[in-house]
């Protein structure tokens, strides 16, 4: 049994910059929690003599040659953009990093 | 703000500095570390730029061959173990600058580890070698650029927005970070400066880079802390970024040295932190707080197959490596019968290799060193270029050193030539031609110089012929000016010498 805390919840929504409600931390930490019990039902396997696996096909090596290719048109980078100010894309200001 | 400073001797007198570097080097690649977008610098904003490096949804990375084998190349020059397997993995974080909302990196699987560099610093008891750990060197990709609009200062703090520039998204970037560098004791600023330095010409030497600190293709990060002694435990660290000068790498040890004794001594705590060092004012100031690594949430990148360096490939780049900066320096101050002074001047002056060059094309080592240290320098240093980009080789150089010697050009005259060789007007021979720069070689003409020279000033003779022949420098300065700088002076002295019956 998991036990995800308010903190934590707290801690995850920051890092991926989303707002929650104090009031809500309860109630995601309690979903997180059920979630996180599920997956772990994997943990049940027996895999002792399973090599972790990140890459389903057994490739390596699979290069590119260092040969330049068009980029986008100029502008086409742009066209999708919220905002532009001389060729480049406008985003709000940065606070507290860096 | 500034912050409280205790002085340097003093700090070093209470506490036993330990280091840490982290040097990130943009590699010289064509093309992106995962695409082939143009790396070209000074392109126009966000025009080398695809849906890969921008993070557009459903692009896929592909693997510069040229950007791995730099990076094994990195790590065999360092001494480092190349690993036999290894994967690139996603650095999760939020920033403008980075459109995929990751950046691809390796992990707990550097594609090189467990090197070293030694360095040479100067102490009190004469030059020390001091070896500096290594502890990995890792491949992973460059940031866009920001530029931070309105606000007071045009800083971070205070910008009212960022514009950015993703053309720098994706260029391949080495990190390489030492261990924990103990037992500097006081030499501390040096031994980081000289750490620097050396992995510069070492980097520059395997030609992967260009690391132009100003230009940010070499950017280092200080990592220092304090402990009370040699035996106590690793104290708090900080970590200094922006450090964008060798003088300022010195400096900024320095000055943290001094920040952090002054907190200790005060009872404060040393936060763990990033800073920013300030060129302008020597000083740094706090940044943000780190973020721990589990805050990242590193995985193993899906879309890019782990890297398996075969043995033979290795050896094989391992086999043409260049030579060893520091042995190499030695072997050439020897072979050319020069001293650690001049061998610092080829340094300095940006010519070692182009010396070299000319030398190995049969160039005599004092004719090479005189026109890239003397003449050379000195047009790059007034143009604010660097020697080699005045397109001068040493074919050209070689011609103009042989019109010396059978006395067709003198050093007057052959500066021209070096002048429209920068100028792009041709070989030297032509130029020599074209120009019209030829030594008057013909007695007549000077004989005739001569003569007028001394008819415009009498006196002249009569001080000569009464023995002070240093008189006659101004005769030959005239006869000089009168053929345009054509004559060979010294052809000159022995005939106005002739002509007024007295011997040297």
């Amino acid at each position: 049994m998991t036990a995800i805390s308010r903190e934590e919840v707290a801690h995850l929504a920051h890092l991926a910059r989303i707002n929650i409600a104090d009031d809500q931390l309860e109630h995601f930490a309690k979903q997180l929690d059920a979630i996180l019990d599920a997956v772990a039902q994997v943990s049940q396997v027996d895999t002792a003599d399973v090599p972790a696996m990140s890459h389903p096909i057994p490739m390596t090596n699979v290069f590119r040659e260092d040969i330049p290719v068009a980029s986008l048109a100029p502008g086409a980078a742009l066209a999708g953009a919220p905002a532009v100010e001389d060729s480049r894309f406008r985003v709000p200001r940065i606070l507290d990093e860096e | 703000m500034a912050e409280a400073l205790m002085k340097y001797d003093e700090a070093i007198a209470n506490f036993d500095p330990v280091l840490g570097l982290e040097v990130h080097v943009e590699l010289g690649t064509n093309t992106k570390m995962f695409c082939g977008c143009s790396t070209v610098f000074g392109a126009e904003p966000n025009t080398q730029v695809c849906p890969v490096c921008l993070g557009l949804p459903g692009a896929l990375p592909a693997l510069n061959r040229i950007g791995v084998e730099s990076a094994i190349r990195i790590g065999l020059a360092l001494n480092c173990e190349i690993a036999t397997w290894c994967r690139f993995a996603r650095k999760n974080y939020f920033y403008p600058d980075m459109p995929k909302n990751f950046q691809t990196s390796q992990y707990d699987e550097p594609i090189a580890f467990e090197g070293y560099l030694d360095v040479d610093i100067d102490t009190d008891e004469g030059p020390k070698t001091f070896r500096v750990p290594i502890e990995r060197a890792h491949m992973e990709e460059d940031t866009g650029k920001n530029l931070h609009m309105g606000g007071a200062t045009g800083r971070i703090h205070g910008a009212d927005y960022s514009l950015v520039d993703y053309n720098r998204a994706g260029i391949p970037l080495i990190e390489i970070v030492t261990k924990p560098v103990e037992g500097t004791g006081k030499y501390a600023p040096e031994v980081a400066k000289a750490y620097v330095s050396a992995l510069r010409e070492i980097l520059r030497g395997l030609g992967v880079s260009d690391v132009k600190m100003e230009q940010g293709s070499l950017r280092c990060d200080v990592n220092l802390s304090l402990r009370e002694t040699p035996e106590s435990k690793l104290g708090t660290r900080s970590e200094t970024k922006n450090v964008n000068s060798l003088r300022s790498v010195e400096r900024a040890v320095r000055y943290e040295v001094m920040r952090h004794a002054a907190r200790l001594t005060a009872g404060e705590r040393i936060v763990q932190e990033t800073r920013h060092w300030h060129e302008d004012t020597g000083i740094s100031t706090s940044g943000r707080s780190k973020e721990d690594a589990e805050d990242y949430r590193y995985f193993p990148e899906p879309d890019l197959m782990p890297i398996a360096p075969s043995r033979e490939w290795v050896e094989e780049l391992r086999a043409n490596l260049p030579e060893n900066p520091a042995v190499r320096r030695t072997r050439l101050t020897a072979a050319w019968n020069i001293s650690d002074l001049e061998m610092q001047n080829l340094m300095n002056a940006g010519v070692l290799e182009l010396v070299e060059a000319a030398v190995s094309a049969g160039m005599n080592p004092d004719a090479a060193r005189k026109w890239y240290t003397g003449e050379l320098a000195r047009v790059a240093n007034e143009r604010g270029v660097e020697v080699e980009e005045l397109g001068v080789t040493h074919v050209e150089l070689s011609r103009i050193e042989a019109l010396i010697s059978e006395g067709a050009l003198n050093d007057k005259l052959a500066r021209q030539v070096l002048d429209g060789l920068i100028a792009g007007e041709g070989d030297v021979d032509s130029i020599v031609a074209g120009r019209g720069l030829a030594v008057v070689s013909d007695d007549g003409p000077l004989i005739e110089a001569i003569d007028a020279a001394l008819a415009a000033d009498p006196a002249v003779v009569e001080t000569i012929k009464s023995g002070k022949l240093a008189a006659a420098g101004s005769v030959v300065g005239a006869v000089m000016k009168a053929t345009r700088g054509q004559a060979d002076a010294a052809r000159v002295r022995e005939l106005l010498f002739e002509r007024l019956g007295v011997s040297e």
